[in-house]
């Protein structure tokens, strides 16, 4: 039953075959039995589980059922749940417990979706392979010594190791999209200001989004249209109009122009995954789309403008955790400075500090204009290349990431190597367009590769049905890894 | 080199992170090699190119000015580290 997809479920919770407290109870067993070898969870809210699929199955028995009534998600660890710790994988926030929920989870609740915990990631949302969490190492389930992706690994292998039926993540540069390539599910970052981040913990503001990681397609459209929509308590959310997603869910790409950007299929790119991708390329071109090589030619900027603009936004984002009001404080401080250094030293882990150390370097006097001014412009560019391409295609089509998901241990001495694994999916939240990642095919050593989708802002419905067509063409979403059935 | 280890320092101090010795050198290396590489922004002429802080909305997002209710203050002093007579205690400042 874990097994199931947010759609199979709810016809099954529909037609009354089983109570949403029954698929709870199974899924929070079979987080008992396998999630010791995963560790995607950093808080199983066992209690409030069983408790919100009770008052679920209240609403479906006076027939109040919606798509998402008794569902049971989890959510990544930087989203405020109310009543349950929201840690972000950090110490400085280890027994921090929200008076809040973050809109997301609101509206969640409100639909009557069952939360069953809380899951990991990179500190902060800082890395590409939750290696950073102060917790725990999530693995990727598909190979127990391999990473999941990241930063919210712990939303992508919990999906694949039907820990949950979906989750949320948030992807600031690639956060949502990497990890779900890796773990061979399908992920969503929407375009900017489509989802509320209220009570998302801010890493960069300008570029953090909030997004669905699923079974299928069919669901990635079912939890957009749950969380999409304009939030006065977000001053950044966009104020025009939700359409129902599912309405892209149809088999047709016939006359639709698909952009194959060149500058993404240069060096370092595993040849593995460049043929998995034209693979699925190709599908689309059989089933009538148009495929056309365009042009983003300032691709290779991607990288350095973006570890500039969201460390610089991190730096400041992060000044708030100062001891005071939340969060760790660190003992005995003789003066209110130590208080401060010492809190903040041993809050955060080495990833955080590096990050917070070069905003603050980039936004310091006399460093600005070379810096954060200049990656400013160079956003302006990048945003650019987008606009000029989607004047003559309908989607832009590239792997999502250049290799296969790494092995544990591999890319942790060398932050620089960690950062390049991004360099397909940052300038996409530089842009602010929308981009889905859904499974293409796998590596020789069984691991999934994902291919991405991007689209026009606001045009999410149009970058599902490509996805869709897709996956309904091929069966790689049907494949499940090698874990113990219970 | 981009960066010395005295700056290094003053950054920290800057950001409020006490680092150890350890770390300092570790950080200097590590952010030596990232704004190295970050030099190839300067490949590109920029001159006239509008910078942009925010990619949708750059207008103000106004609304009314209504009195809602807030937190109790037991809600709000339920995560402090330390509190005493209904407030938020710190080390002695003066």
């Amino acid at each position: 039953m874990y097994r199931l997809t947010i759609h199979e479920l709810h016809d099954r919770l529909k037609r009354k075959e089983v109570s949403s407290q029954e698929v709870t109870e199974v899924l929070l067993k079979r987080i008992a039995e396998i999630d010791p070898k995963i560790k995607a969870y950093l808080t199983v809210a066992q209690q409030e589980a069983i408790r919100g699929a009770q008052e679920a199955d209240r609403m479906i028995a006076t027939g109040r059922i919606s798509p998402l009534t008794g569902i049971p998600l989890a959510i990544k660890d930087n989203m405020c749940t109310r009543g349950i710790k929201t840690t972000c994988a950090s110490k400085i926030l280890e027994n921090f417990v929200p008076p809040f929920d973050a809109t997301v989870v609101n509206r969640i609740k409100a639909e009557g979706g069952v939360i069953l915990g809380k899951l990991n990631m990179d500190e902060f949302a800082m890395g590409s392979s939750t290696e950073n969490s102060r917790f725990t190492i999530t693995r990727n389930p598909w190979n127990l010594q391999v990473i999941p992706g990241g930063s919210s690994g712990g939303s992508a292998a919990a999906v694949a190791a039907d820990e949950c039926i979906a989750s949320l993540g948030s992807d600031t540069g690639g956060s949502i999209r990497q990890p779900a390539a890796c773990c061979g599910v399908v992920g969503m970052k929407p375009t900017y200001g489509r989802v509320s981040r209220y009570g998302l913990v801010a890493f960069a503001s300008s570029l953090d989004q909030i997004g669905p990681l699923t079974k299928d397609v069919e669901d990635c459209a079912i939890l957009l249209n749950a969380i999409a929509g304009y939030d006065p308590l977000d001053s950044t959310s966009a104020d025009t109009p939700t359409p129902d997603y599912r309405r892209g869910l149809v088999k047709d790409v016939k006359g639709w122009v698909l952009g194959v950007p060149k500058e993404f299929f240069v060096e370092g790119m595993d040849p593995e995954v460049e043929e998995r991708v034209w693979d699925g390329i190709r599908v689309l071109q059989e089933l009538g789309a148009v495929i056309k090589e365009i042009s983003l030619p300032h691709t290779g900027y991607a990288i350095a403008t973006y570890y500039i603009i969201c460390t610089a936004e991190a730096s400041s984002n992060l000044a708030r955790y100062d001891g005071v009001k939340y969060g760790f404080r660190a003992q005995d401080p003789r003066d209110l400075m130590e208080m401060y250094l010492e809190t903040r030293s041993q809050g955060f882990g080495p990833e955080v500090k590096r990050r917070i150390m070069l905003g603050t370097y980039a936004l310091s006097s006399g460093y600005y204009d070379a810096y954060y001014k200049k990656a400013s412009q160079v956003r302006t560019l990048i945003k650019g290349n987008f606009e000029e391409a989607f004047r003559e295609c309908d989607v832009i089509i590239t792997p999502t990431s250049p290799t296969p998901a790494f092995r544990i241990g591999e890319k942790v001495q060398d932050p620089l190597q960690m950062y390049l694994s991004d360099i397909f999916t940052i300038s996409v939240n530089l842009a602010g367009v929308p981009a889905i990642s859904v499974p293409c095919g796998f590596s020789s050593d069984g691991l999934p590769i994902g291919v991405q989708i991007i689209g026009r802002p606001f045009e999410e419905e149009r970058i599902i049905q490509v996805a869709y067509t897709f996956e309904q063409n091929t069966d790689h979403h049907k494949r499940k890894p090698p874990l113990p059935p219970h | 080199m981009k960066i010395e280890i005295g700056e290094v320092e003053y950054v920290a101090r800057l950001a409020r992170l006490k680092l150890t010795e350890g770390e300092k050198e570790v950080f200097t290396k590590q952010l030596n090699a990232i704004l190295e590489y970050m030099e190839k922004l300067n490949e590109l002429d920029t001159s006239g190119v509008e910078p942009t802080f925010h990619v949708v909305s750059h207008r103000n997002a106004f609304r009314e000015d209504e009195v809602k209710e807030s937190y109790p203050q037991e809600v709000s002093l339920e995560n402090a580290p330390e509190e005493a007579k209904g407030c938020f205690r710190v080390p002695k400042i003066i």
